[in-house]
């Protein structure tokens, strides 16, 4: 408004005068655009790294068994390398470096470098052949080669000791006769033969690992009953004696079927021994290599589209399904991931249902207040605290105490058991207390005293009783005069007093107990407070609403928490590198015998750690970990899909129409 | 929990005169001409009932004994004493926040599960105690069924829903609990919709038949009482309908105490009809003749529209 407007007088003319506000053109903060494009670029942001990194995990994964050319290469120096280019890379040589070279080369070198600002491109080439070169991979500038092609009998050849082989085959001699003079002649041969012996090498390590170790086992079990009677009952009775001669009838049928079953083995190592392959190196060399080292050999250079994807397949397979090689840097990944799964599967036993129970007592029974305040926040720090301290406590708690204690009894883990008649005594007080806190409970919930001052305080003393019954019978298994260990005659050595896979899992529960719970809670609050109403209206109690209606309304939710839970347990390595995940286990673990649960077991998370980090041969190595990410990654999906199947069809149930 | 104040001993509730009766025959048209007493039931002076005198020839199955309620501080109901006629339906009515609700879910102590409430006085289900500290809330629970506001099915198939009551009493014989359900379904008028599907969710129905499924779930437990809040608000007008005919046929059979926002349907399903105003009843009686020729003030400005 102008400072000159007219005096006014009345209201009405004060009214239609009145200046306006002036205003602003609504600015862009105000529409809020840059905060959308914020928001929006913050997520294409982690979209694009969680994408980027899957593409890559994916694409490295599935490359590693695709059978590339072979390539021979003679460099300027006269060396002959033949071999697999594994990566390409630019760099700038030092000076030094190009004066040493010859003058062609250096010419080349030098015209190659200034044609990209000093930048030289170089290849890795796996070479192999560790036995006679003592390497596994030779960088080759491009400068330094003189010739280079693909020569048409280029064979790879995968053998189960000292890695791969590249060389021409060019005999191949059965008991010591060649039958074939020529590459073409030999590999027909080789792939004639080479199934059986392959076959024959498969009976032979089954006969040594399954049914050698059987035997092996039987007589160390027999042995074991010596021990496990000489302390029972004392050395020189009767008992020891039986278990001793039982020992010496175990060890004569061992002896007498370890000697059949050797036989075997030689036999079938001379059959194997028969049929040999001469292959000549790149340089020249002659190498005699018996077909029953041989893994896996192909003509790299003249595969179809067909072969090659033969051979992918076949290395997949056998990542998948077999035992580790050299170091865990060749061959499979078979009892890793049987590993991963049972540990994964152990742990959501354990931590589901006691996720789930305390969820319930925390969200449906529990008064709000400073205590379950206090107990919720306790719980998600729980979440944050990092893992390997979950480690440390399962090695301690665990495996030092509980699984020392199931193994050789109180003494082991420095208690003193009772006098058998004090601890007679302290169960027979353990009862009468129990009996009384359960006396306590039946008269506190009787009607009329339901609501009085003597039914509360019967209430309460009956908790504080089973409390106090609870710890008493803690005390007695600890004190325990009877129980000297399960394994007892083991010891030293220790059987659940060490890592193994029983522990790592209920380590893992101890870790994810938190997500469970959490997930839970929320699942258990999203019910509607109208059914539980309608259900109590029905004149259901407490539990009853809980179990018939709260529950399976919540089941989705408990699913999601069961999944998150499995996630962060199958990807969890550092504590289990404390309490049991090994570079490689020899056996299997597994649910039957219980014993079982007791062994260290190879997991994939470790596995990525070791095969990277841990392996002489890293060149090597660096495609297996990308493999062995992917199959991580694939298998915790897999789960994570299993879970979320299985959360759909219960969803289902509970759609509610539109009305 | 409800923390309580002394209760009404159970001969005091036998001798309990009830809510004040005006002698028969003497009905005066005491309120119609004198000044409205809203401010002063705002302010929290008493008022007393008016009951009918019909009310008194009809057998109680429910009694509500001067009974008071607070939420925390607030008190939400002041001295209420009604005394519910068996086999008949009876509203109540009032406009929102009189504490219909509140009183209808003392009933069946519904109450209970809020931790802020406090109570004085009683109530007696077929002259036993309903707030004596000896009494089992759940199984006096069984003894009533209540329908909600929204329809709440449960997360089952039909069938199971509707023999809930039965299930959680532990009924296991098959032919039992089908005989139960086909009954209650057909008293709920629901029978021949859903025969054919009883295995399917109750969940699939549509809203009315969600809320009809509810009511067969109330009245399969066989219950004393049939508590009904407001069973109609949430649904169509056709739904409406066919509920209110349901309310009517199960007169007779069941007592129905039901809540309503609507007085026209108060006044087409209920024989008797409480008027509730900011925590008390002010008037108790025939729906007819309370809506047509009610005896407090306060009723006929309500009914007419004047207030609420």
């Amino acid at each position: 408004m102008s400072a000159t407007a007219p005096v006014v007088s009345t209201p009405a003319e004060a009214a239609a005068v009145r200046p306006k506000r002036t205003r602003w053109r609504t600015s862009l903060l105000a529409h809020g655009e840059p905060s959308v494009w914020l928001c929006g670029g913050a997520l294409a942001l982690a979209l694009l790294m969680i994408v980027g990194l899957l593409v890559l995990v994916a694409y490295q994964g599935t490359s590693t068994f695709w059978p590339v050319p072979a390539v021979q290469i003679k460099t300027a120096q006269g060396k002959v390398l033949l071999g697999e280019v594994t990566r390409t890379e630019t760099y700038k040589p030092e000076q030094g470096v190009i004066d040493a070279l010859t003058p062609a080369e250096k010419e080349k070198a030098r015209a190659e470098a200034d044609a990209d600002e000093g930048w030289v491109r170089r290849r890795l080439l796996r070479t192999g052949n560790f036995d006679l070169t003592g390497t596994h991979h030779t960088w080759v500038s491009d400068f330094q080669v003189a010739a280079e092609g693909e020569p048409e009998w280029a064979l790879v050849v995968e053998r189960f000791t000292w890695g791969y082989f590249y060389g021409t085959p060019h005999k191949f001699v059965v008991d010591g006769k060649p039958q074939a003079e020529t590459p073409e002649a030999a590999w027909q041969l080789f792939q004639e033969h080479h199934p059986t012996v392959l076959e024959r090498q498969r009976r032979r390590v089954r006969l040594e690992k399954v049914e050698l170790g059987e035997l092996s086992a039987e007589e160390n079990n027999a042995r074991l009953a010596v021990r496990d009677a000489e302390l029972r009952y004392g050395e020189g009775t009767p008992e020891v004696a039986a278990a001793e001669q039982r020992l010496q009838e175990v060890r004569k049928h061992a002896h007498a079927e370890g000697d059949r079953i050797r036989g075997e083995i030689t036999a079938l190592n001379q059959q194997n021994d028969r049929f040999r392959i001469v292959l000549r190196t790149a340089d020249g060399e002659e190498v005699n290599l018996p077909l029953a080292r041989i893994v896996r050999a192909y003509p790299a250079n003249q595969l179809s589209t067909g072969d090659k994807w033969g051979v992918y397949f076949s290395r997949w397979g056998e990542f998948l399904t077999d035992n580790p090689r050299e170091a865990n840097t060749e061959g499979g990944v078979f009892p890793a991931i049987f590993g991963t799964v049972l540990m994964a599967l152990l742990m959501s036993l354990v931590v589901v249902p006691f996720g789930v129970m305390a969820a319930l007592y925390l969200r449906e029974y529990a008064k709000s207040g400073p205590i379950i305040s206090i107990v919720r926040i306790a719980i998600n720090n729980l979440a944050g605290v990092p893992s390997i301290v979950f480690g440390v406590f399962g090695l301690g708690f665990f495996c030092y105490l509980v699984g020392a204690f199931v193994d050789g009894g109180p003494e082991r883990v420095q208690v003193t058991p009772l006098s058998p008649l004090s601890w007679w005594l302290g169960l027979t007080a353990a009862v009468l207390v129990g009996f009384f806190a359960f006396l306590a409970y039946l008269q506190g919930s009787q009607k009329e005293r339901r609501g009085t001052i003597l039914g509360r305080l019967l209430g309460r003393g009956s908790l504080v009783l089973w409390l106090g019954c609870f710890g008493l019978v803690i005390f007695l298994i600890v004190t325990i005069p009877y129980f000297d260990g399960f394994y007892r005659a083991k010891l030293p050595n220790p059987t659940f007093g060490t890592g193994g896979v029983l522990w790592a899992a209920l380590t893992l529960a101890l870790l994810t107990v938190p997500v469970v719970i959490v997930a839970t809670e929320e699942a258990l609050a999203a019910v509607p407070n109208s059914m539980r109403e309608g259900s109590y209206a029905c004149g259901a109690s407490k539990w009853q609403t809980i179990r018939r209606i709260v529950l399976p309304r919540a089941m989705p939710g408990i699913m999601t928490g069961m999944i998150l839970a499995m996630a962060r347990g199958a990807g969890e390595v550092a504590p289990i590198m404390l309490v049991g995940a090994v570079k490689l286990a020899p056996e299997l673990p597994g649910i039957f015998p219980l014993e079982h649960l007791s062994r260290s077991f190879m997991h994939l998370g470790f596995h990525i750690y070791d095969v990277g980090f841990q392996s002489p041969n890293s060149e090597a190595a660096r495609p297996m970990v990308y493999t062995t990410t992917l199959l991580l990654i694939a298998l915790v999906a897999l789960l994570n899909i299993t879970a979320v199947l299985l959360r759909r069809r219960l969803r289902r149930r509970f759609q509610v129409s539109q009305f | 929990m409800i923390s309580q104040q002394p209760i009404i001993s159970q001969q005091a509730m036998a001798s309990h005169p009830g809510p004040e009766t005006p002698p028969d025959g003497a009905v005066e048209k005491i309120a119609i001409g004198e000044p409205l007493r809203l401010g002063a039931i705002a302010r929290g002076e008493s008022v007393t009932t008016f009951v009918h005198p019909e009310l008194a020839k009809e057998e109680h199955v429910l009694r509500i004994l001067t009974f008071s309620l607070w939420y925390g501080p607030k008190q939400a109901l002041f001295d209420v004493s009604l005394d519910i006629p068996r086999g008949k339906v009876t509203a109540l009515i009032g406009p929102s926040g009189c504490g219909k609700s509140t009183l209808l879910r003392c009933v069946n102590r519904l109450n209970d599960l809020l931790d802020t409430i406090r109570i004085r006085g009683d109530m007696a289900l077929n002259g036993e105690s309903i707030y004596a500290p000896a009494v089992d809330v759940i199984e006096l629970r069984k003894r009533m069924g209540m329908v909600f506001q929204k329809p709440n099915p449960f997360p089952m198939s039909i069938f199971e829903n509707v023999i809930y009551p039965l299930r959680i009493d532990g009924i296991r014989d098959r032919a039992a609990l089908n005989e139960a359900c086909e009954k209650a379904l057909r008293s709920a008028a629901l029978w021949d919709e859903v025969k054919d599907r009883l295995h399917e969710s109750g969940l699939a129905l549509s809203g009315g038949q969600q809320q009809r499924l509810c009511i067969a779930r109330a009245i399969a437990g066989e219950p004393e009482v049939l508590l009904l809040d407001e069973p109609c608000s949430a649904l169509d007008p056709i739904a409406t309908g066919k509920i209110e005919d349901l309310i009517h046929e199960l007169a007779g059979e069941y007592s129905v105490l039901i809540v309503t926002h609507n007085m026209h349907q108060a006044s087409r399903t209920s024989h008797y009809t409480a008027f509730m105003y900011l925590g008390n009843v002010i008037e108790f009686g025939p729906t007819p003749k309370l809506f047509t020729d009610p005896s407090v003030r306060e009723t006929n400005d309500y009914i007419t529209g004047r207030f609420g």
